[in-house]
């Protein structure tokens, strides 16, 4: 018989090591999340205040809110939202459920990824020859909630195809041999299943939404513009160009330096709380049509 | 009288010939077995009837499915209301995620029925014509998840019954089940004959010995015998079919 022994000490101690380095791994991005938290919450803490979410800022931005902003940004993440998940859905659904010429299925897969692959400020640039100039809009609400839902159309069309493709067959067949069409199929069966996933791939967009700059810089975002938007014509202030702004243009850069930080932590808890809100929502659907 | 005729049937995915000319036909309220080994085509044949082959690539036939004597495969047959005729029982109990109400009514939605005492009173039908009531009358609006295996299948055969096909056809429906399940499932089969007309495919020898009137031997594509059950397994007349039951091959 041959001794297992030694093999078995140094087989054990390979394991243990790589174990140890993926968990060390894992850690470190947990813990850059809260260095970056942490380091923005002492920063920007000081300022938060009642006042610094409800008024519009004053001083050239060196003092006063940021209410006008995070309307603003509210605003786009709606607007973007309601763009991008209907269109992003259907196609999402038409591509996993009705496509059946495979050539036609890849060609709009890879343009799909084509366009999630193309850097935002150029979105940024299509979006104010587009919508901007040629259909007239303007700078305005329509005009940068648009470019940002085009921006995150291909996140929700891959969630949605894979959430979808993701749905056991059996479910498919039992419907459709009830005599179900293949909408009422997709619609009834299909999609409840996948719905909580598809949610995810809307979380994902609004965090990126309301994050982006480049995509809003010609397209709604104002410099400067302490009142809020009557419609969706109009131009609106958003936090994360207001944080640019702050940080590089501003009337005075060291003076409105911890106001930065605040509308940086009020950007963030947004994110958050529209996340855990969505969240809620996903697990409630999950719940419902929770498939063992 | 004939419910279900085939006539000629051939069967071709992409190249492979996987049903060769089968020709025969089911009786009003028999319940037909359909064995034989894995790949012989039995599988492929029973879901013809509700053209559910429609649905892989591929796939063509020719010859005739005759349906209460209507041509299945004809023009102009729409194959949702093929279905209704002629309802499907899967292999692995596959209800839907929703209330075990909802998945028993939800045949009735699709088809485009609203009226809400004729619902219910479905429900409660195909409920106890499936031998389900009992167990679940107190519980109609828990997730049918929650249900066991074989409960599950029954739910899914009751789901079946509620738009009153004439035909079910059963794919193995229980080789995911275990011994008890499988006993309850035979039982209701026997009950449903009075109404319907069954065709159930099937691994077990023993149980198509057990429950069918006629049984059907497919052999790589071929349909090598067809009779009575009593006949086939006291009297096979090909060797191949007499190899089968008794386990030689398998």
């Amino acid at each position: 018989m041959i001794t297992l022994n030694n093999s078995g000490k140094k087989k054990r101690l390979k394991q243990n090591i790589i174990f140890w380095v993926f968990r060390l791994l894992s850690f470190s991005v947990v813990a850059a999340l809260f260095v970056i938290l942490a380091f923005i919450f002492i920063k920007g803490i000081g300022v938060i205040s009642w006042d610094f979410i409800t008024e519009a800022p004053t001083e050239g931005m060196t003092n006063g809110g940021i209410y006008p902003a995070i309307i603003g940004t509210l605003c786009l993440v709606a607007g973007s939202m309601i763009f991008a998940f209907p269109v992003g859905v259907l196609a999402g659904i038409y591509n996993n459920e009705y496509a059946t010429y495979k050539p036609l299925k890849n060609f709009i897969r890879i343009m799909t990824n084509n366009l999630a692959g193309i850097p935002s400020i150029v979105f940024g640039l299509f979006g104010m020859a587009l919508f901007v100039n040629q259909l007239h809009f303007g700078d305005s609400i329509i005009a940068g909630s648009l470019t940002l839902g085009l921006l995150v159309l291909p996140v929700v069309i891959r969630t949605t195809e894979e959430s979808l493709a993701a749905v056991d067959n059996t479910f498919r067949h039992a419907s459709l041999a009830l005599g179900a069409t293949k909408w009422q199929t997709t619609r009834r069966v299909v999609f409840p299943i996948a719905f909580p996933n598809v949610l995810t791939g809307m979380i994902l967009s609004i965090g990126r939404v309301s994050g982006e700059t480049a995509p809003i810089l010609f397209t709604v975002a104002a410099y400067f513009l302490p009142k809020l938007p009557s419609g969706i014509f109009d131009q609106v202030m958003a936090l994360p160009y207001h944080l640019y702004v702050l940080a590089t243009s501003g009337t005075d850069i060291e003076t409105a330096r911890p106001i930065a930080y605040g509308t940086a932590l009020v950007l963030i808890a947004i994110v958050l709380i529209i996340n855990i809100l969505a969240n809620v929502l996903r697990n409630y659907f999950g719940k419902k049509f929770k498939v063992k | 009288m004939k419910v279900i005729e085939t006539i000629d049937l051939n069967i071709y995915y992409k190249e492979v010939h996987a049903l060769k000319n089968v020709t025969m036909s089911m009786n009003k309220n028999s319940i037909t077995a359909l064995m034989g080994p894995s790949g012989c085509g039995k599988s492929t044949y029973l879901r013809t009837l509700n053209r559910m082959n429609d649905l892989i690539e591929g796939c063509k036939i020719t010859g005739q499915v005759l349906i209460e004597g209507e041509d299945a495969y004809a023009k102009g047959v729409r194959v949702d209301e093929l279905r209704k005729k002629v309802g499907m029982v899967f292999q692995k109990p596959n209800p839907f995620p929703m209330s075990i109400f909802e998945n028993v009514a939800y045949g009735l939605r699709v088809n485009g029925i609203r009226d809400k005492k004729f619902i219910n009173n479905q429900v409660e039908k195909a409920l106890y014509q499936s031998a389900l009531f009992d167990e679940v009358k107190d519980s109609l609006k828990k997730s049918a998840m929650d249900l066991s295996g074989g409960q599950q299948q029954r739910l899914c055969i009751a789901r079946a019954l509620v738009i009153e096909p004439s035909v079910v056809l059963m794919d193995e429906p229980t080789s995911a089940l275990d011994p008890i399940s499988s006993a309850k499932i035979e039982e209701l089969m026997f009950s449903l004959k009075k109404n319907y007309t069954i065709v159930i495919v099937t691994h077990n020898i023993q149980q198509a010995a057990r429950i069918s009137d006629n049984t059907a031997f497919f052999y790589i594509g071929e349909l090598i015998e067809y009779g009575s059950t009593k006949e086939i397994f006291t009297n096979p007349k090909h060797e191949r079919t007499q190899n089968y039951i008794t386990g030689r091959f398998g």
